[in-house]
């Protein structure tokens, strides 16, 4: 039977990337049904009435939802090219970090994009410190999975595509390549390999969304 | 310490370490359970195996530690395969088992915590709104997950049914405490017989926490967070 794959995302989520840039690396063809969030379809609020948020991968008619069990699944059901390591030992570490990401990385992060001041400070401090944690973990390697890009890879690429433009809106530095040559190097790396960069969402449409969601945050602090 | 040697560390109150203890019952895995008294102190050897997040349960198999529950459970899984499957076969089933107990995590146990922790009526009442709407979601998933059979993983228990399970002791709790309805044989009956077969399992009953126990410690846990005027 043909495989009917339609990913619900749009154009700058790094969250629908991870599941786009999974269906390419197992060299899957699929279409891409993009959502405008403060208009949502019918589809996406019929496949993800839970959250109804994107991504949302609809195999075959069902629908799977949040990135990193799409991810799973992606690896689960296609065994070309795994994403996720063999061992289960390296499964459960790349299953960590990508949650550390998420979890706390990434609201590190935000803390010191939202901010100004004495609580940006903080915030920059923080998630340079969570940053440690990361840079460790490529040590000896080009890509978190290896010599090829695997799960944690996608799991972090919000970082690549994310982090530059927020340091040039707020005015912070979090990836100094000094302190971080590794995750500077992976950057680098990830965001210019032939599977990642042909959808990479445009920096200057990115710069302008991020001012904006900045923006209220600013205001309210005034 | 032998390579094959696994200490769990961990608390009997928390539902977080319940899990990885269930899991290992199932895949008959022996280990030396290591009690934290985490309220009062952290151990070294808990600040050394996790030092990110500082939190137990934590897994420690020959050398290496591994937290995070849902991924000790994942962990546990993966090496004794030739155990009873935790996760369902079928790549489908399991991301809809994978799907709900990140839920649970992000959003169901936090509404729950917030009937006995918040302040104010009105905040108690949206929380405890917030966790009878998640209990309906999961009721009505049980009937999608065990097709008919006693648990979300069919005959057996499963993933998800560690993962909700879990929580059953401070379910009960927060029934009492807070003089409220939550799983209840006319509103959710799947879930209410689930509760008494999971509970009763091999694998977890003699896991699972006396409720007055776990009663007498929520006093303690309740004063204590909001005694320190701290989350």
């Amino acid at each position: 039977m043909a495989e009917e794959l339609n990913v619900l995302r749009t154009w700058s989520s790094p969250w629908g990337l991870r599941v786009v840039y999974a269906l390419k690396m197992k060299g899957l063809e699929y279409e891409t049904i993009l959502e405008d969030l403060k208009n949502k379809s019918d589809l996406l609020l019929e496949h993800n009435p839970v959250y109804k948020k994107i991504p949302v991968l609809v195999h075959n008619g069902k629908p799977i939802c949040e990135s990193l069990v799409i991810l799973e699944y992606i690896d689960d059901t296609w065994k070309q090219c795994p994403l996720l390591p063999q061992d289960p030992y390296e499964r459960a570490m790349a299953r960590f970090w990508a949650k550390f990401g998420d979890d706390k990385l990434l609201p590190s992060i935000r803390s010191g994009f939202y901010t100004r001041g004495k609580e940006q400070e903080e915030g920059v401090a923080t998630a340079i410190g969570n940053l440690k944690f990361i840079e460790k973990l490529l040590k000896g390697k080009k890509f978190f999975g290896g010599d090829t890009i695997g799960y944690l890879d996608l799991a972090f690429g919000w970082m690549a595509n994310v982090i530059s433009i927020m340091e040039e809106i707020a005015e912070i530095k979090l990836i100094d390549a000094e302190t971080f040559p590794l995750i500077s190097a992976w950057i680098n790396n990830f965001s210019t390999h032939p599977m990642i960069k042909d959808l990479w969402p445009p920096r200057d449409r990115m710069i302008e969304k991020y001012k904006a969601i900045r923006e209220p945050y600013l205001r309210k602090e005034a | 310490m032998a390579s094959n040697e696994m200490k769990l560390l961990g608390a009997w109150p928390s539902p977080f370490v319940l899990r990885a203890r269930i899991a290992l019952n199932i895949k008959s895995v022996e280990y030396e359970f290591m009690e934290e008294n985490v309220l009062v102190t952290k151990s070294d050897l808990l600040l050394k195996s996790n030092p990110v997040y500082k939190k137990i349960p934590v897994l420690i198999h020959g050398e290496r530690p591994i937290c995070e529950s849902l991924i000790i459970v994942q962990y546990v899984d993966e090496v004794w395969a030739s155990g009873p499957a935790i996760l369902p076969s079928d790549p489908y089933d399991r991301a809809v088992a994978r799907f709900w107990a990140v839920y649970l995590d992000d959003k169901w146990f936090p509404s729950l915590t917030a009937i006995l922790m918040s302040d104010g009526e009105e905040a108690k009442k949206t929380a405890l709104e917030q966790a009878i709407q998640g209990l309906d979601l999961l009721e009505e998933a049980f009937t999608k997950c065990s097709k008919g059979q006693n648990f979300f993983g069919g005959d057996k228990i499963g993933y998800l049914d560690i993962a909700l399970g879990s929580f059953l002791g401070w379910v009960r709790v927060i029934q009492i405490m807070a003089n409220v309805s939550l799983i209840d044989e006319s509103k959710t009956p799947n879930l209410f017989k689930w509760d008494q077969d999971f509970s009763g399992h091999d694998a977890v009953k003699d896991v699972l926490p006396e409720t007055d126990k776990l009663v007498e410690f929520s006093k303690f846990l309740v004063a204590k967070v909001k005694g320190s005027g701290t989350k």
